[in-house]
């Protein structure tokens, strides 16, 4: 369809630093957001995502400055998350240069924040983010419940039927969590991204599992997925993202190279 | 010293384009956000960027009195539309119930159809990078054809003079992602967003002479 298929490297923001360890052999200092974006965006990512942990709500200006500093050198669109529930936020973050933001748990306990937020800045600034963890048995048919708190929490909200809410609600894309694969690099819960993509018009980005090229590949032909993200295979150098796109042109995918 | 415009007429990512024209202009040149129609009936170069709704945007560019200055600067000056900067340009734009627009252009701004091809569902907005089939035009200079740019939108631009089009992305249904008259350059995809491409063609627009 012309339309490439999109690698996003997601980075973990803990007062204005990347946390998690990125390890690049020549990168002087393994936490500057700028230097790791710089190299992200070199490599050939389509975008970076920053999810920010910043415990404290004092802290997040020092998030506004980081973002605010990447998006003075790396012109690729930028999507920051994490702890986002105001539109005063949203403004804030796409005035230092962010192009999206992710909304997850604002949305779930005030769906109409995503409808002030898309109404006031556009659905292509709204990503809405969903942590999905399946709740059915093996044999029943699948169901899945979103999850806050970091998995913890059970809503009872069907995922499908969220993401479909949010869509009428103005999310511009969905980015989709599996909480059973994240963390566990056995790839993609494919099932879950094929049916959610199925399910809304707005692109999906799959995200949580992944540990082999082969995961980014599935994620794309089995799951539907209109973008895949990454974070760990990519941040210790297991695969650049340019040996990703490779891997994934090969295997008849339509990658920007 | 030259100066640049970046008219201020929506909330848009107008830090972003301007980090771009920082990063690439020299020390001779001043790169101003214009919230004011006199800063840019001053200003050499005009960059006309735009996000979000049709409606709110053609409604803020009246009630900031910048319709005509933006008109105006599109008659003499080089010109770069980008987005809903380049939507707004057109005669009307079906979003919103139906906008009037400025109408530099012939032609409409209409939504993408759902669409179904070999069993995938087209995703609505379009957001991602695209191929742009370039029609011969001095900003493409140094630009590969068929080049990937960032796109981002739900509506997309027909134009009735198939001479304006100056460059065609296929979407959907193959569309005019470029358009250019004159000193005016116009695009729905956004070279400020659009990596090393992106800000060769924004090079090419500071130090273009708005001839074709």
């Amino acid at each position: 369809m012309g339309l490439a298929k999109r690698i996003i490297p997601c980075l973990d923001v803990d007062d204005g630093r990347v946390v998690k360890g990125v390890k690049f052999v020549d990168i002087r200092d393994a936490g500057d957001p700028v230097e790791i974006a710089r190299r992200y965006d070199q490599e050939g990512a389509d975008e970076i995502t920053f999810l920010d942990i910043t415990a404290s709500h004092h802290d997040r200006d020092t998030t506004v400055h980081m973002v605010e500093a990447v998006a003075e050198q790396v012109f690729i669109p930028l999507t920051v998350g994490g702890g986002i529930r105001t539109v005063e936020n949203i403004r804030t973050l796409l005035c230092a240069g962010a192009d999206k933001v992710g909304i997850n748990t604002a949305a779930v306990t005030n769906p109409e924040f995503v409808q002030e937020a898309s109404d006031t800045v556009g659905n292509q600034c709204i990503v809405v983010a969903i942590d999905a963890k399946r709740i059915s048995a093996p044999d029943a048919p699948p169901r899945w419940d979103i999850f806050t708190h970091g998995g913890r929490k059970d809503t009872g909200i069907d995922a499908l039927e969220w993401a479909k809410k949010m869509e009428t609600y103005g999310a511009g894309e969905i980015l989709l969590t599996s909480m059973d694969r994240d963390g566990t690099r056995e790839g993609f819960d494919l099932e879950l991204t094929r049916a959610m993509s199925d399910a809304v018009g707005i692109p999906i980005i799959a995200s949580g599992g992944v540990g082999t090229l082969q995961h980014l590949v599935d994620g794309v032909t089995e799951g539907g997925a209109d973008a895949v993200l990454a974070a760990s295979i990519f941040h210790f150098q297991e695969y650049t993202i340019g040996e990703a796109k490779q891997y994934m042109h090969q295997n008849g995918i339509e990658v920007r190279l | 010293m030259q100066t640049v415009a970046i008219v201020d007429f929506s909330f848009g990512n107008l830090r972003s384009v301007h980090n771009a024209l920082c990063s690439l202009a020299g020390p001779d040149v001043d790169i101003q956000i214009a919230t004011e129609p006199s800063a840019i009936e001053q200003a050499d170069r005009v960059v006309f960027p735009g996000q979000g709704a049709a409606r709110h945007c053609m409604l803020a560019l009246r009630q900031k009195g910048l319709a005509d200055a933006v008109l105006n600067a599109a008659r003499d000056r080089p010109f770069l539309g980008i987005c809903m900067g380049m939507q707004v340009l057109m005669e009307y734009s079906e979003e919103n119930d139906g906008v009037d627009c400025l109408g530099m252009f012939s032609g409409r701004v209409e939504a993408f159809a759902p669409h179904v091809e070999r069993g995938s569902r087209f995703k609505i907005p379009h957001m991602g990078w695209s191929r742009i089939e370039q029609v011969t035009h001095p900003l493409w200079e140094n630009i590969p054809d068929q080049s990937r740019f960032y796109f981002v939108h739900s509506y997309y631009t027909a134009p009735r003079d198939k001479e304006a089009i100056a460059g065609r992305t296929d979407y959907v249904l193959p569309f005019a992602s470029v358009i250019a008259r004159d000193q005016v350059f116009a695009m729905q995809s956004h070279p400020e967003k659009s990596g090393e491409h992106g800000l060769t063609l924004l090079r090419n627009f500071l130090h273009w002479d708005g001839r074709c």
